[in-house]
């Protein structure tokens, strides 16, 4: 009896898969990872204009918490990541419960709150600079119709500019929580519904007791894809606010290219970086623990 | 891959040889980022005076950021062991380069073209290290400039202040009647901007020199520092409430406009001006911002770095004597709306503010009153100037105490240093 001997065909044919992965894979492994680490290593050393590689431990990230501009960047951070995320899941979700009523041109309409995503946050910042600007925008439009004291001029307030990003972002995320819930509201059993109806359950009750927590593999999502975007925005602050007024309005990303590109200050720079990776892995290693042990276990 | 290589290297010479059996062929690659409008003719000047005289140029624009991309760029050529022959860089940085060894000696033209005797000491200062010229200068513009409105402030009967005291007058009776006596831009640098003119005028020339130059801690907490920051919160009075992150020029179309009274600028804003049809002296008046004569220089300059090869020394020989030569800069600063570094050009050409300046520059260059900007990178670069700038903004840009933010200046100088 001879094995059919393996010819040189069989065998690419085989290794196929992991030849057409391996260079993503190298690459991945090389342009994040790799850098991820050369990051973390020149943010313990004291490099200024250039990389410079000899360790002196923690004192970037000292100097680092020690800079204003830095915690009013990370309490900006914060408080945007909070309302953003708070704010688009709430407005998201009542939108797509309302468009899920049966309404006529829903197409129309859904279309209509998903376009904001198909623009660039420079031109929704560039936009709401805009509309916010108190003498361009609404705040003279409604003070043109009577309402002398409508103040709007939020981008021009320290207190207030952080809120301009929220309110932008908002507008710019919420259609696509909606599309996301949507879709998933569109999934869920219809059979468990009648059901619930036939037992008399109101329809607020239905949405609250039985949709909503069907769906809680989507608000997940949800809460990992926005923030991320939070934690990286870097471009609605440059186009809506450029930081001001100050640097009222800066966020961590904005922190990080101001020292690393314009001061010489690299060290600080890539400790500002290092403590961003911390603040997603913060976020997304319980959720990936969470996701992939319930994969197990289902 | 070898055998390629050197068989192409091999060919290559054979036809540059052929090509040019006996000249040599200067070559200079620069690094630059003036992509837009005056400057970029400006450089096209500058490459034409170049390959008139033989030269090959190779340009190296790199746009956008105001120089924060080019720096980059600039970073990774040095790294990577190929940088470009003159990077237009400016202040403290060509000492960081050189600091890191990345410039070249340009002794040899300097003597030959007697560099020592036409520039004045201060800006000698910037473009020297260790006593050897490694950059050129190309231009000096003056910061410390109030850009005003004659109409307008002959509507309250007054003339562009001369002292502190009479700018705050001038501007109490502008504000009441109704017209804005400042226009500015809330953007971090024009903030620093107005600052260090203040502190220019309110603590003097050598107090400049102390808390803004040699970070003399006493100085930067003293009562004369409070001071000054107590006029610039009656400066933040004379300001429109729609400033914050207005462009510049933006502001001087307000002034233009007769919106507002006055703008506190570098001398930038002339080609505003002038791109308006407007006359200096007529539609518009130039004068310093009260000081006892400092002069805050901004100066742009092109750092030569170490290059390899007898075609690319000699491009950079010919570009540093080109730059630096009385032609260029006369066309160059016309165009740009400088002045030019050297004190011996020609002045016909130059409208009356660049006479003004230039006057102003030799004499304070005699009377050691010619000072770096701080907010433009002469005085102080990187993490300093920015910690300057932090402060300035904050301060500006909030209802805090002068004497909080006198404390804050202290403590962010400090940690930047």
């Amino acid at each position: 009896m001879t094995r059919p001997p393996f010819s040189l065909t069989d065998r690419i044919a085989r290794l196929l898969p992991q030849i057409v992965v391996a260079p993503g894979f190298a690459a991945i492994l090389f342009f994040v990872y790799g850098f991820i680490i050369w990051t973390g290593y020149i943010s313990l050393t004291n490099s200024k204009m250039l990389p410079n590689y000899s360790l002196i431990g923690f004192r970037p990230y000292e100097r680092l918490f020690q800079m204003d501009r830095w915690s009013v960047a990370l309490e900006n951070l914060f408080v945007f990541g909070v309302l953003f995320i708070l704010a688009a899941i709430v407005i998201g979700c009542l939108l797509a419960v309302l468009l899920d009523q049966k309404i006529r041109a829903e197409g129309f309409i859904r279309t209509i709150y998903l376009y904001p995503m198909a623009i660039s946050f420079i031109i929704t910042g560039t936009a709401w600079k805009w509309i916010m600007n108190p003498s361009l925008g609404l705040e003279t439009v409604v003070r043109g119709w009577g309402w002398e004291s409508f103040s709007f001029g939020w981008t021009n307030d320290s207190t207030l500019a952080v809120y301009a990003l929220v309110m932008a972002a908002v507008w710019q995320s919420a259609g696509f929580v909606m599309a996301l819930f949507l879709s998933a509201l569109r999934s869920v059993d219809q059979d468990i519904i009648k059901a619930a109806s036939l037992d008399g359950a109101s329809p607020w009750k239905i949405y609250i007791r039985i949709i909503l927590p069907s769906m809680r593999p989507v608000f997940m999502s949800a809460i990992v894809i926005l923030s991320h975007l939070a934690i990286k925005s870097f471009d609605l602050v440059v186009a809506l606010t450029g930081g001001g007024p100050g640097y009222a309005s800066t966020l961590p990303a904005n922190f990080m290219y101001e020292m690393t590109f314009r001061r010489n200050e690299i060290g600080v720079g890539a400790a500002s970086a290092m403590v961003m990776l911390a603040t997603v892995a913060a976020i997304m290693v319980p959720y990936l623990y969470s996701e992939l042990r319930g994969k197990k276990h289902g | 891959m070898k055998i390629i290589a050197k068989t192409l290297v091999g060919a290559l010479a054979l036809t540059t040889a052929l090509a040019a059996p006996l000249k040599a062929d200067p070559t200079a690659e620069v690094l630059h980022y003036w992509t837009s409008g005056g400057e970029a003719q400006a450089v096209k000047a500058l490459q034409e005076a170049f390959l008139a005289r033989g030269g090959s140029w190779v340009d190296a624009p790199v746009a956008g950021g105001g120089g924060d991309a080019q720096a980059a760029v600039l970073r990774a050529r040095v790294l990577a062991g190929d940088p470009p022959a003159a990077v237009q860089i400016k202040g403290p940085n060509i000492q960081e380069w050189a600091d890191a060894g990345a410039l070249g000696d340009l002794s040899a033209v300097a003597e030959a073209q007697n560099w020592d005797d036409v520039l004045p000491a201060a800006i000698q200062d910037i473009v020297k290290y260790e006593g050897n010229y490694v950059a050129v200068p190309v231009n000096v513009h003056r910061v410390d400039w109030i850009w005003a409105n004659p109409e307008v402030l002959a509507q309250v009967g007054a003339t562009v202040p001369t002292t502190w005291d009479e700018f705050n007058e001038t501007a109490d009776k502008l504000l009441a009647a109704g017209i804005i006596p400042l226009a500015h831009g809330g953007q971090p640098w024009q903030d620093a901007t107005v600052f260090e003119t203040v502190v220019l005028g309110i603590g003097g020339v050598d107090f400049y020199r102390k808390a803004l130059v040699d970070l003399d801690m006493e100085a930067l907490g003293s009562d004369t520092m409070v001071a000054v920051f107590d006029q610039m919160r009656k400066m933040r009075g004379y300001v429109d409430p729609d400033f914050p992150g207005r462009d510049w020029n933006l502001a001087t179309a307000m002034v233009m406009r007769g919106e507002a009274a006055m703008q506190i600028m570098g001398d930038w804003a002339k080609g505003e001006f002038a791109a308006a049809g407007m006359v200096p002296g007529v539609d518009y008046v130039c004068a310093s911002t009260p000081s006892d004569n400092g002069y805050l220089l901004n100066s742009d300059s092109f750092a030569m770095f170490n290059v390899s090869g007898d075609d690319n020394v000699e491009g950079q020989a010919l570009l540093a004597e080109l730059i630096l030569g009385t032609e260029f800069q006369e066309t160059f600063n016309l165009l740009k709306g400088s002045i030019p570094a050297r004190t011996d050009v020609p002045r016909g050409e130059f409208d009356e503010c660049a006479i003004k300046s230039m006057d102003d520059m030799v004499a304070a260059a005699e009377g050691d009153t010619l000072l770096g900007s701080m907010a433009h990178e002469i005085a102080q670069a990187g993490a300093v100037r920015g910690a300057f700038i932090d402060v300035a903004t904050a301060h500006f840009n909030s209802d805090m105490s002068s004497q909080d933010a006198v404390s804050q200046l202290v403590d962010a100088i400090k940690l930047a240093q």
